[in-house]
């Protein structure tokens, strides 16, 4: 069984150019518990990977007929992940139990987490796990600001890892750090440097489908109560010309249960007309019944079939939803969905 | 499953999940797609839309100038209601909201 979900999972390693991508995957691939572990990576680049199971991606992009722009299909990414696969059934390769996609530092992640989450036939063999962005302290900064696609690698994280904090000066990090947990406040940090230990299993192998990371990672995205915004805070000045400008994270409590079915109309419509501008949304949901809350967990458009907790993680069974959003409004989104709870049935609205 | 363009492959879009494990029992199944076609219609007749089950397997969405479609799954229904209507089905227009907290009562 390839892990307790029965599917492959995915690791999508991504950061901007020179952020230390490869330096830390060959720090992963060191390590005897990730021996099971594919790679394919875009580049071979300077920094030598000497790994039995890597291969390289050509850049062929395939956008969908009548696709939108979040399903664009890397063409080159599910050819490898299918022909891994075949591979690996026909006993030609090791059996893997983990894949890890490097991507090219100027990258979209996007569409390398659309490819895995819904290309049609690798959904049912694979599914995916923590991505990963490296940020580099010395020059994160610039790059936040001035790349979009280094926001957006930041925004998509469920770990962020800075890197070069051994040459870069404390109040660099600080500020660094104060950057990211603005952009994305449910991405744990980690620091990187050539005397720090690298942790495969906080890094990779702890996420949302780990029996035993569950509950702790619906946890820790909940630690944010409160907005933290990347123009909102009075405490700091905000060029608006900054990339990251208008991307901010909040955090929705409703106290009462929310109706399922309602929620989920909701949510379709919101990602269908405004997904492009959701890059997550995470959330633990009462939705009324006497079990745990319900997960869920998507990426612009496409969202992660919904899963259900054996268990509350704490004594508060208020609903929490986590968005990083770019440009929507904040009290738009929570009215809107204080709204459409109103379409409930009166009998689901009796049942809780 | 992506909710903008659903066409990625069709069967288990998440919006199927049932919220309570009994829901694998098919009278329940039946019965929570049954729901979520009243709660979409809530919705969807603000736009001049009707959304029925077809089959079980399907739905149809109709418009008041009498074009129908089928779609798979209820992440598809909005790219296919403003297809039928020609404008945009924004959940964060205020005009809706409006609407919404005017005309339904909280439950």
């Amino acid at each position: 069984m390839p892990d307790q979900s029965g599917y492959i999972p995915v690791n999508v390693i991504t950061g901007f150019l020179g952020s230390g991508k490869t330096t830390l995957l060959q720090r992963l691939l060191a390590n005897p518990a990730l021996k099971d572990t594919a790679v394919l990576v875009n580049e071979f680049g300077e920094v030598g990977l000497d790994h039995h199971l890597l291969r390289r991606l050509d850049d062929e992009i395939v956008l969908l007929q009548s696709g939108c722009l979040c399903c664009t299909i890397r063409g080159d990414l599910s050819a490898a992940m299918n022909d891994l696969y075949a591979r690996r059934e026909r006993g030609e390769i090791a059996e893997f139990r983990r894949l890890v996609v490097e991507t090219t530092g100027l990258a979209d992640p996007v569409p390398i987490l659309s490819t895995v989450m819904a290309e049609p036939v690798l959904r049912h063999h694979f599914r995916l796990g923590n991505v990963v962005t490296t940020v580099d302290a010395i020059n994160g900064l610039t790059h936040l600001t001035a790349q979009e696609e280094s926001v957006k690698q930041a925004a998509v994280a469920d770990r962020l890892v800075i890197t070069k904090t051994d040459i870069a000066s404390a109040p660099e990090v600080a500020e660094l750090r104060d950057r990211l947990s603005r952009l994305n406040p449910a991405a744990p940090q980690l620091e990187v440097a050539p005397h720090l230990a690298v942790d495969p299993d906080l890094l990779l192998t702890r996420d949302l489908y780990d029996v035993r990371g569950k509950v702790e990672e619906v946890r820790r995205w909940l630690a944010i109560e409160t907005e933290k915004t990347a123009e909102g805070s009075h405490h700091h000045h905000v060029d608006v010309n900054r990339h990251d400008a208008r991307i901010h994270a909040f955090c929705l409590r409703f106290a009462q249960p929310l109706d399922w079915t309602a929620f989920g109309i909701w949510l379709t419509m919101l990602l269908h007309r405004h997904g492009n501008d959701v890059l997550r949304v995470k959330g633990m949901l009462n939705v009324g019944d006497t079990g745990g809350p319900v997960v869920i967990h998507g990426v612009q458009h496409l969202v992660h079939p919904p899963d259900h907790l054996p268990a509350w993680p704490d004594d508060d069974r208020s609903s929490r939803i986590v968005f990083i959003v770019r440009t929507l409004s904040r009290e738009a989104i929570e009215r809107s969905l204080a709204a459409f709870m109103r379409l409930a049935p009166p009998t689901a609205a009796a049942a809780v | 499953m992506c909710s903008l363009c659903g066409v990625l492959g069709g069967e288990g879009d998440w919006t199927d999940t049932p919220a309570v494990a009994a829901s694998g029992v098919p009278a329940m199944r039946r019965a929570q797609r049954l729901q979520r076609v009243r709660v979409a219609n809530a919705v969807l007749r603000r736009f001049g839309l009707v959304l029925a089950d077809w089959e079980g397997a399907k739905y149809q969405l109709r418009s008041s100038t009498g074009r129908v479609e089928l779609i798979d799954n209820l992440a598809q229904v909005w790219q296919a209601a403003e297809r039928c209507i020609g404008r945009a089905c924004d959940p964060l227009d205020p005009a809706l909201i409006a609407d919404i907290e005017q005309n339904e009562r909280m439950s």
